[in-house]
């Protein structure tokens, strides 16, 4: 149990004691009374459990800003308030913006960023108007993803504005994605004290020392406070559930476990993982709201068994994001169910499905899959047979517009 | 002490024991009184069975000695570890309650006081105005360790499918979008596996790098380890549905002419874990938090771990890939195939492992013979209250 201070004030010698009621306590006068060294005062200041208000400074990762596109689908024309949200964590960065290409008004973006806009336009160019529709809505990041040149990309959801953590400290998104990329991912065993490379963390007695230095991580998969991703079923059931509870973890989502994997915050290793992030579930009812897409969950799938296979993670918790109310879970339900009566059968199949040793590179292991998705699931629903040609699409345009050196 | 007049309600008073080891003293019981107070106590006690332990008034408790455990158990008590706290498994054995609840005698309720800003001024009126908190949730509601536990235990696991949002039966949380409808209702919960703050439970090389470093991340979560996917069980702060899996937490061979310590939780954990993949039953680990109060010595866990770290890296694999056949229906059955793969796999690495699987086929007779209907009148303890 923690000593309670006014105990220990009794012992720090009388010196420091009217130093210390004289004076301001600010970091210097901390650092200084630290450097004493002296016992009693180090256990004084230990107990008062002091914390600093500076912004927390993250580990530092080797990731350097130009390292990094942040891309952001643009389903609303006025992007002010959210980019002027954003501005203190973005603008360092690159941004590419996306239209999506059934967006009829023009964008409105505000000034002071260092950003290319993509619209209907520039699509149709790269893969011809009558493709263009497999950018359409949501999935028009992608477009994004393809054509940045980054080592990294970080993409929230044009709906969610930064959000704070428990001390009140306003969350940088992109830096804490850009932490959990950098640093190792633990899936082949479950950490207790969750990810072990973070600052006053480690692994637990038990966890196998051949196992320690971890594997790559690839994708970073965000949270969200206020209007969780919930499905449409649920959030009409409970229409007053707001995510309030602040995990404060990031932890590597084991090897061969399956989960949904919300599109809203999510970060990734465009050079390992680039390909597996694609368009393709698409649903007969698509919509402009979280509720009626399946895509990002499909995508996700294509991304988790693509780094189970080949030896990479997928983190998931920290950071998080506030995204705001908008819509009607209850009129997305009247629209269709069709999205969660597909998981019934998407869910096992990502499950079982295994990839053959030769599948070394990301875009062979998409191959596989899509035939194997077409073979399998092709039979009982023809979206199923269009993500499967979707999927084999997408890896022969990211061979042709993806992975060029120059951007477009 | 703040909040120890505010007793909570006891949820599953009749059905649940809580089973501590000591070789020292039952001191730190005070601090738990009014959550434990309500429960029936299961003391095992290690070492010196000479010794007299004194159970601070009050409590309902059994306790037993070496020369109890010798004496219940005949010749089979060779699989009950000797100086070593893996002799606790004997009070799973021998309690006749659904739910178990273990705790170390080093652990406390998790109390803190309010952090200080750095930009606060006067310390006098900080020292005046600071008072203990006792650990309260977010919604403001005391953190009661046990409660926890059971609430972990009573609501379903979902083993099959990773919920990103934790435990979607908590209060606040649910099932996220793409989470699929027919797995919702989850699975039996076996395991309720809770951390620590201040001391972390590190081994013994960590530890030695590290002498300082103290966890005081308090994460608010709970949430299932996915089948398939092994973890390192702590049994510090550990609750479990002892008529779903109690034959599978043996807590092996360790201590007194043993070569090895400081592993009989992982051990059970692996075996427990294969065995509830196996059986569609699911683990959670996160929430509760205890204080954990007293560091080992390294130096000593060294000794006790070193061939630990070294026979970890084979027994890694051996769980890993260890299938229990469709013909094991019982917890029981599971346990003994797993033995007998233990000595068949294992065997070659060291004999220990070959002494380890006939001890788990002990402790199963002992488990069987004791918790059939004729064996449950034959053991009695050395003392008892209420």
């Amino acid at each position: 149990m923690r000593v309670k201070p006014s105990r220990l004030w009794h012992s720090i010698e009388e010196g420091h004691k009217r130093t210390l009621k004289a004076g301001k306590l600010t970091e210097k006068v901390l650092k200084l009374f630290v450097a004493t060294g002296n016992d009693e005062v180090l256990a004084f200041i230990q107990a008062l459990n002091i914390q600093h208000v500076v912004t927390p400074v993250l580990p530092t990762t080797n990731i350097k800003d130009s390292d990094v596109d942040i891309v952001i689908g643009a389903l609303h024309s006025d992007l002010t308030s959210f980019l002027n949200e954003w501005r203190p964590i973005f603008s360092r960065f690159h941004l590419i913006i996306v239209k999506d290409p059934d967006l009829k008004e023009e964008l409105r973006i505000p000034e002071g960023f260092n950003l290319d806009v993509y619209s209907k336009s520039h699509i149709d160019r790269v893969v011809g108007s009558s493709s263009s529709m497999v950018f359409s809505g949501y999935s028009c990041r992608y477009f994004g993803f393809l054509v940045s040149r980054k080592k990294y990309i970080v993409s929230i959801d044009d709906d969610c504005i930064p959000a704070k953590d428990s001390k009140g400290f306003l969350i940088d998104v992109v830096a804490q994605h850009l932490v959990n990329l950098a640093t190792p991912a633990t899936p082949f065993f479950f950490n207790t004290l969750y990810d072990p490379f973070r600052e006053g963390a480690d692994f637990v007695r038990g966890y196998p020392f051949s196992l320690r230095s971890g594997v790559t991580c690839a994708l970073s998969c965000g949270l969200w406070l206020n209007l969780a991703d919930l499905d449409a079923p649920t959030q009409a059931l409970k229409p007053e559930l707001r995510n309030s509870r602040y995990v404060d973890a990031v932890m590597t989502i084991p090897s061969r476990a399956m989960m949904p994997l919300s599109g809203i915050n999510i970060a990734f290793d465009r050079e390992a993982v680039g390909p597996a992030l694609l368009p393709a579930l698409k649903l007969a009812g698509e919509g402009n709201l979280r509720w009626e897409t399946m895509e990002d969950i499909w995508s996700g799938m294509c991304v988790k068994v693509v780094c189970d296979h080949l030896g990479l993670g997928v983190k998931s918790g920290l950071p998080y994001v506030w995204r705001k109310d908008r819509g009607s879970a209850i009129e997305s339900l009247k629209k269709e169910w069709e999205g969660v009566k597909l998981m019934e059968e998407i869910a096992p199949f990502f499950q079982l499905v295994r990839l053959p040793q030769t599948a070394a590179t990301t875009e062979d292991c998409i191959i596989e899959m899509a035939a194997t998705v077409k073979q399998q699931l092709g039979p009982s629903n023809p979206v199923f047979t269009r993500a499967a040609e979707a999927m084999v699409e997408w890896v022969k345009l990211w061979k042709a517009v993806g992975s060029g050196s120059s951007p477009l | 002490m703040a909040g120890s007049s505010v007793k909570p309600t006891p949820v599953l008073k009749d059905e649940l024991d809580i089973v501590i080891p000591t070789i020292r003293n039952l001191d730190f019981l005070e601090m738990w009184r009014p959550f434990f107070e309500q429960y029936h106590l299961i003391i095992v006690q290690d070492g010196d069975p000479s010794k007299i332990i004194k159970v601070p008034e009050g409590f309902d408790y059994e306790l037993y000695n070496r020369n109890d455990i010798n004496r219940i158990l005949g010749p089979k008590a060779s699989c009950i570890s000797f100086k070593d706290s893996a002799c606790r498994c004997f009070g799973y054995m021998v309690s006749k309650k659904k739910y178990i609840y273990t705790i170390d005698d080093d652990c406390f309720i998790f109390i803190d006081y309010p952090s200080v800003h750095i930009d606060r001024l006067d310390f006098e009126v900080i020292l005046r105005d600071m008072k203990p908190l006792v650990a309260k949730n977010p919604s403001g509601e005391q953190i009661n360790a046990l409660e926890q536990h059971i609430k972990n235990l009573l609501s379903p696991s979902t083993p099959f499918f990773f919920n990103t949002l934790y435990d979607p039966y908590r209060e606040g949380a649910d099932f996220v979008r793409g989470y699929p409808f027919s797995l919702r209702e989850g699975a039996p919960t076996a395991v309720s596996h809770g951390l620590w703050l201040n001391i972390p439970d590190y081994d013994a090389p960590t530890q030695l790098v590290k002498p300082l470093e103290r966890n005081t991340r308090y994460v608010d979560t709970v949430l299932t380890v996915p089948k398939g996917t092994l973890f390192p069980m702590c049994g510090m702060n550990l609750g479990f549905n002892r008529e779903l899996i109690g034959p599978a937490m043996y807590f092996g061979l360790m201590g007194d002419g043993q070569p090895i310590g400081r592993y009989d939780d992982m051990w059970a954990g692996w075996c427990m874990k294969v065995i509830c993949d196996h059986m569609g039953y699911g683990v959670k680990t996160g929430l509760p938090y205890i204080w954990h109060s007293k560091a080992s010595n390294p130096f000593v866990n060294l000794k006790k771990e070193y061939k630990g770290i070294y026979w970890q890296e084979d027994l890694i694999p051996f769980f890993q890939s260890a299938v229990l056949p469709k013909e094991c229906v019982t917890v029981q059955q599971c346990y003994i195939e797993l033995a007998k793969q233990v000595k068949e796999k294992l065997g070659k690495i060291d004999p220990y492992f070959i002494k380890l699987a006939d001890a788990m086929v002990t402790w199963i007779e002992a488990w069987d013979e004791l918790n059939s209907p004729a064996g449950k009148s034959s053991k009695q303890p050395n003392s008892t209250a209420k």
